[in-house]
């Protein structure tokens, strides 16, 4: 029987919750492993999990310098989708797309995936074309996608401004149905139990300060928790890329860190069923379960390893939400934060092995590497136990910046504030 | 978050227009060197810690600035006209209006 239950919530419920099992285990470092991930994100934690699942490698440890969850895993916008353009990104997002449809499942862990759909608003006819084309894009894949008719939009999410005078006027959007939100702790508590149970340890407050190396090879780390070694080292430390990959020598990458913010507003009844992209600046948003609008829009635009957004981007974000419902104009926002993303040079991730031997490397999610998350893990734990890329992540490679082979899904070129 | 611009003073970051990256060589123009491009175009040191980088003062005097600001607290300490640093044999043939 599954541990978490309808009847196992049941007994516990009546015996005081006091036999639930502790969700990981908190062990002490081993002297060595096969291999180490380093970063308790969602990638790292579904890295070491997919490791042990599909390859019978558990002799694994995931090494977290703060608590797990502290990252961008715990911090994201919770949208789940996979409307991309070109093929090398939408087959990737699609794959992702199909663990999450089992994952609550597969973990034994409500994640609670709700495929609420995403809209992407258009406002100019050439907009609308371009949805049309990614929307056939997406459909020649298998992926569903479907444009929409302003009074279709109109039925769906009653709050829009719909009116011929809004500042930007709504003219049908691009919708995929599949795609939604999930709750993002969970994903991280989830794959980190499901980890735990085949065998992996979970080390948190053990940062990475250096890597040990034999010759050109990477044979370890060595953390605040003392020096550990590893047949294979895997990197995946998301917004915090560029400064870890310095301490194995690694001077430049192809990514600059960048801070993102997220807002949420005071709980409202229901109005919002659907994720919502506004399409003439940066705003999306959703409605949680507790009522909170979740919501966000631009990066701050410049360099930055701080947690923590600054006001005009915030400004910026409330008027968009502004164009688009202006009957929320005297909505509270309750809380915002901050989380450092690894914008790449093309908007594409990297999933590779190298730069070093005995090194992998997961970087570049940029500010959409939560839909990620499953296949990402899937595809990096492949790479790792055979040393070579699944045709999922084959194109996500590391010098295809130098060989001009990049993956600019919204041909923005290589300025990766804008992507 | 503040610049102090040295034409204009102490302004608001939402007056100014993030260049990027300041720690890049641009190559001379009319070099065929490959690798060299790549590295400007792509590379990145992307510290934690003081970053030099390129700022507009595009909602004031319009001048291109040499700033030195921390990526982890955001605190500017240095702050100078673009033009005054220097020019390499490149930047003299460079189009007028191409970004610094
Ligand atoms: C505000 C915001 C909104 C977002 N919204 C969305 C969205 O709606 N949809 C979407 O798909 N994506 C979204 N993203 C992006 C997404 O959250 C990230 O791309 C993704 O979480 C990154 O992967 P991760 O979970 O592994 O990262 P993280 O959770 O950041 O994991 C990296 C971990 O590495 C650890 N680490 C760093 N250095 C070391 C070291 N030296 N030693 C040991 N550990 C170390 C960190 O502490 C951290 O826990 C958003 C991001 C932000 C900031
Ligand atoms: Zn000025």
């Amino acid at each position: 029987m599954a541990e978490y239950s309808a009847f196992s919530l049941l007994k516990n419920a009546l015996n005081g919750n006091r036999d639930w099992k502790q969700a990981w285990r908190k062990p002490d470092p081993k002297p060595s492993y096969e291999v180490i991930v380093v970063g308790g994100g969602g990638h790292g934690l579904a890295t070491a999990y997919y490791l042990a699942r599909e390859h019978g490698i558990a002799n694994v440890a995931v090494l977290e310098k703060g608590w797990l969850g502290s990252g961008n895993v715990g911090r994201n916008t919770t949208a789940v989708r996979s409307n991309y353009l070109l093929p090398q990104n939408s087959r990737f997002y699609e794959h992702s797309m199909k663990l999450w449809e089992n994952l609550s499942h597969e973990l034994n862990y409500n994640v609670m995936f709700s495929q609420r759909g995403c809209l992407n608003l258009a406002h100019t006819p050439g907009q609308l074309d371009d949805y049309a084309r990614r929307g056939n894009a997406m459909r020649h894949e298998g992926i569903d996608a479907e444009l929409m008719t302003p009074a279709q939009i109109e039925r769906l999410v009653p709050g829009l401004d719909m009116s011929a005078s809004a500042r930007f006027p709504i003219i049908g959007g691009l919708m995929q149905r599949r795609a939604g939100t999930a709750r993002h702790d969970a994903v991280a508590w989830g794959y980190a139990r499901a980890a735990d149970r085949r065998g992996v340890d979970i080390i948190e407050n053990c940062e990475v300060t250096g890597f040990l190396r034999d010759g050109d090879r990477v044979v370890g780390v060595t953390t605040t928790r003392g020096e550990i070694r590893a047949s294979k080292v895997a990197v995946a430390v998301a917004g915090h890329t560029g400064h870890v990959m310095k301490l194995a020598g690694i001077e430049r990458l192809p990514i600059e860190s960048h801070v993102l913010q997220a807002f949420v507003s005071e709980s409202l009844k229901p109005f919002l069923h659907t994720v919502i992209t506004f399409g003439m600046g940066h705003f999306y948003a959703s409605q949680s379960d507790k009522g909170g609008l979740i919501y966000g829009g631009d990066l701050d635009g410049y360099n930055s390893y701080a947690q923590r957004g600054s006001l005009p981007v915030m400004e910026d974000v409330m008027s968009e939400m502004l164009a688009l419902f202006p009957s929320l104009a005297r909505v509270r926002v309750l809380r915002s934060w901050g989380g450092v993303c690894d914008m790449s040079m093309d908007g594409s991730p990297i999933i590779t092995t190298g730069p070093l031997p005995g090194m992998y490397l997961n970087a570049g999610w940029c500010y959409g590497g939560f839909k990620a998350t499953p296949a990402s893990g899937w595809c990096f734990a492949h790479t790792i136990a055979r040393d070579e890329p699944h045709e999922f992540n084959a194109a996500f490679t590391l010098d295809r910046f130098h060989r001009g082979i990049l993956i600019d899904d919204k041909g923005q070129g290589s300025t990766p504030r804008l992507h | 978050m503040l610049i102090t611009c040295p034409y204009c003073g102490p302004r608001n970051v939402s007056e100014y227009t993030y260049q990027g990256d300041g720690n890049r060589t641009r190559p001379d123009p009319a070099s065929t060197d490959q690798a060299a491009w790549n590295e400007y175009v792509y590379d990145r040191l992307n510290p934690a810690g003081d970053h030099h980088e390129i700022w507009q003062h595009s909602g004031g005097c319009r001048a291109h600035l040499r700033v030195t600001r921390n990526t982890l607290t955001h605190v500017v300490t240095e702050v100078s006209f673009a033009r005054d640093a220097g020019h390499r044999k490149s930047e003299r043939h460079r189009k007028p209006g191409a970004h610094a």
